[in-house]
């Protein structure tokens, strides 16, 4: 037994030397275990184009809960993230039927998206920084705002992109998986990156778990909070880019619809704390699988669909408990 | 130190605990789902609508999951699956899904038809047996598109009203949600009205379909407007909020109140002879019932009925005025709308 645990001790040093460590290993376990059961129960799920299917559905939300776990960390919450996709997306596929050129249309429709997603999320930032109002508020009133915005610019209809190009986008292959996947991928080193191994992802730690303890050790509380949400938003700007494209429309009352709910889900099954200091990437992107692994098998073995939210709550709940029980 | 070692011992126990956990797990799984990976069916049929957000869609799944059951008995070669989305973007979750299932035909009624575009085309290009229900496509991608008449739901309630109003009168219309659907069904309505040059229109507002709102609306309506003497609900269960804004309000200058879609409740209170409610025009969501059946028989290449062609390309179902004289015929006792 001693042993045992002695070698059980070891693994988890060898683990958290790479990178992993235990807050990680309970959603990578929970996923695996998912994975066989759903292999097991329905012959369709180990289809090459099914698990392309998940990875893709998965990578919307999933860049989005990357956005949010750095805003979690420092203990804020964006609840505002769903509304953005769908403002962000107006304002995309408004500026790329602008241009005749599909190429110039696309980079230009891009580079305003990604940007208008950072000024939207600066706009939650200063609210919350300089406004000194509490995220959750604040956040719940852009949420309000941005969809009103959304549906405004749009008369609350779908817009429909004109580019040839643009669908290609969301809609292509790149060495057999989706562009959005490799986004998702993409988007999830750089975020660990930045969180693990930068004097940012260090100072936004402390921040999260006392930010009155960071201040005065002389880090910029204000700042580090503000970049969280411009995080959050620019992330939003690239999922809203992949959605988008892959639809070739928006549409201003449906996109992004509980899109915060699905990534403050991801990032909680991926063992960061609501209460923000600690939380990693590799968690949220695992939480993210886990939601749509769980989606797919639902669907594939033909559950009411009034009972999939049930589903979906109870693992929310069993991902908490865990938490809780490990921080005790 | 002593903090590694509580935290080593805990991972420990927990490592064990989802060990056992995972091992429970698998064999519950095996069990419970071992006979659903076996199926081989000759056909396979998806039918993808949107989760139930009002009556209308409510009785859409309701009648949906009633033919997918009825067929599957009368024709056991066949395997029904049906999905519901509450929104545009996780119908298109759902529609790739039913592809990966190696569907043969497939039955959808689009949460929006811009977002749903993609994907159906790619359903449709890649062979499978395509119905689309009621949301027409910008760029048609179906063999079959079947919907409700749109039109004749506006013309019909706009006759029956203008005929019991005697040709005069100010009536008040609760619209659907501003989407094209909507707007076929109030130009139509209009359109009949302008004949009677002594019937006014004073006001026409969006409910979105909600009783919650159209029932504020009606509120509203009712302080702004002193003497009215019918209304158009464009939705059975708006007519219901439409009611109880009227009854609170305490109004017996309102005569005449129809309704729209042809819901359980509305043909109940025409059946029994309602004062107030006097008919109704259908749009049913059983149409996506006939769907199903539409895509069983086009899937296997037959003829439909006696007809001596396959399916037709275009199906508009009829919109039939529901009044005491004939709401028994349209009475389904367990329906869900």
């Amino acid at each position: 037994m001693n042993q045992a645990r002695l070698a059980g001790a070891r693994l988890s040093d060898r683990l958290r030397s790479s990178g992993l460590d235990f807050s990680i290993l309970a959603p990578l376990i929970a996923l695996v275990v998912l994975l066989v059961i759903s292999s097991l129960a329905s012959e369709y799920f180990l289809d090459l184009r099914n698990l392309t299917n998940i990875a893709r559905q998965v990578s919307y939300t999933g860049i989005i809960a990357i956005g949010v776990t750095f805003v979690i960390i420092a203990a804020g919450i964006d609840l505002s993230v769903g509304s953005m996709v769908a403002l962000v997306g107006v304002v995309l596929v408004y500026i790329i039927n602008q241009f005749a050129d599909p190429v110039q249309g696309v980079i230009i429709g891009l580079a305003m998206a990604v940007l208008s997603g950072a000024l939207f999320g600066l706009v939650n930032g200063a609210l919350v920084t300089w406004g000194r109002i509490t995220p959750f508020i604040a956040t719940l009133a852009t949420m309000s705002i941005y969809r009103s915005l959304a549906l405004y610019f749009s008369d609350a209809g779908e817009m429909v992109s004109t580019n040839s190009l643009f669908p290609e986008i969301g809609g292509g292959y790149l060495l057999g998986l989706p562009i959005p996947v490799w986004t998702f991928l993409i988007i999830a080193v750089l975020a660990h990156i930045l969180l693990a191994h930068t004097a940012f992802g260090r100072h936004l730690c402390a921040v999260g778990s006392n930010a009155q303890v960071a201040r005065y050790s002389g880090i910029r509380v204000q700042r580090i909070i503000l970049t969280t949400f411009v995080i959050a938003g620019a992330c939003v700007g690239i999922s809203s880019i992949m959605l988008a494209s892959r639809l070739n429309s928006i549409s201003p009352s449906d996109a992004g619809v509980f899109y915060e709910l699905d990534a403050i889900a991801a990032v909680v099954i991926g063992g960061t704390a609501l209460s923000g200091g600690r939380g990693s990437i590799w968690g949220t992107v695992l939480g993210a699988l886990i939601l749509g692994v769980i989606n797919n098998m639902l669907n594939m073995l033909g559950v009411s669909p009034y009972l999939q939210g049930l589903v979906k709550g109870g693992v929310i709940l069993v991902a908490v408990l865990m938490q809780y029980k490990q921080s005790r | 130190m002593l903090y590694a070692g509580y935290n080593n011992k805990t991972e420990g126990i927990i490592i064990m605990r989802l060990k056992r956990l995972i091992k429970g797990a698998l064999l519950v799984g095996a069990l419970v789902l071992a006979p659903f990976a076996a199926s081989q069916a000759d056909y396979r049929i998806g039918v993808s609508v949107p989760a139930a957000d009002h009556g209308w869609t409510a009785g859409l799944l309701w009648w949906a999951q009633k033919a997918a059951d009825d067929l599957a008995k009368k024709y056991p070669d066949t395997e029904f699956f049906v999905v519901a989305a509450n929104s545009g973007t996780k119908q298109v979750a759902d529609v790739e899904d039913l592809m990966v299932k190696q569907i043969d035909a497939l039955v959808i009624l689009p949460h929006n038809p811009a977002t749903l575009q993609q994907v159906i085309s790619e359903a449709y290009d890649s062979g499978i047996y395509t119905v689309v229900v009621d949301r027409e496509l910008e760029t048609p991608a179906q063999n079959v598109f079947i919907a409700g008449d749109n039109a004749g739901m506006g013309r019909e309630a706009a006759r029956f009203m203008a005929e019991k109003m005697d040709g005069s009168g100010n009536v008040i219309v609760i619209e659907g949600m501003p989407i094209p659907i909507n707007a076929q069904r109030v130009n139509a309505f209009n359109e009949v009205m302008a004949k009677h040059p002594d019937i006014k229109i004073l006001d026409s507002q969006p409910s979105d379909w909600s009783p919650q709102k159209a029932l504020r609306v009606m509120e509203n309506l009712l302080r702004k407007h002193r003497d009215v003497d019918a209304v158009w609900a464009g939705d059975d269960d708006v007519l219901k909020a439409v009611m109880q804004a009227i009854e609170e309000a305490g109004r017996d200058d309102i005569k005449l109140v129809v309704g729209g879609g042809g819901s359980k409740d509305v043909i109940g209170m025409i059946k029994d002879e309602h004062e107030v409610v006097q008919a109704t025009v259908t749009y049913p969501p059983s149409m996506v019932a006939s769907a199903i059946a539409l895509a069983n028989t086009g899937v296997r290449g037959e003829n439909l009925g006696d007809m001596y062609h396959h399916v037709p390309a275009r199906i508009v179902l009829d919109a039939e005025l529901i009044t005491e004289e004939n709401a028994e015929n349209y009475y389904v006792e367990d329906a869900a709308y």
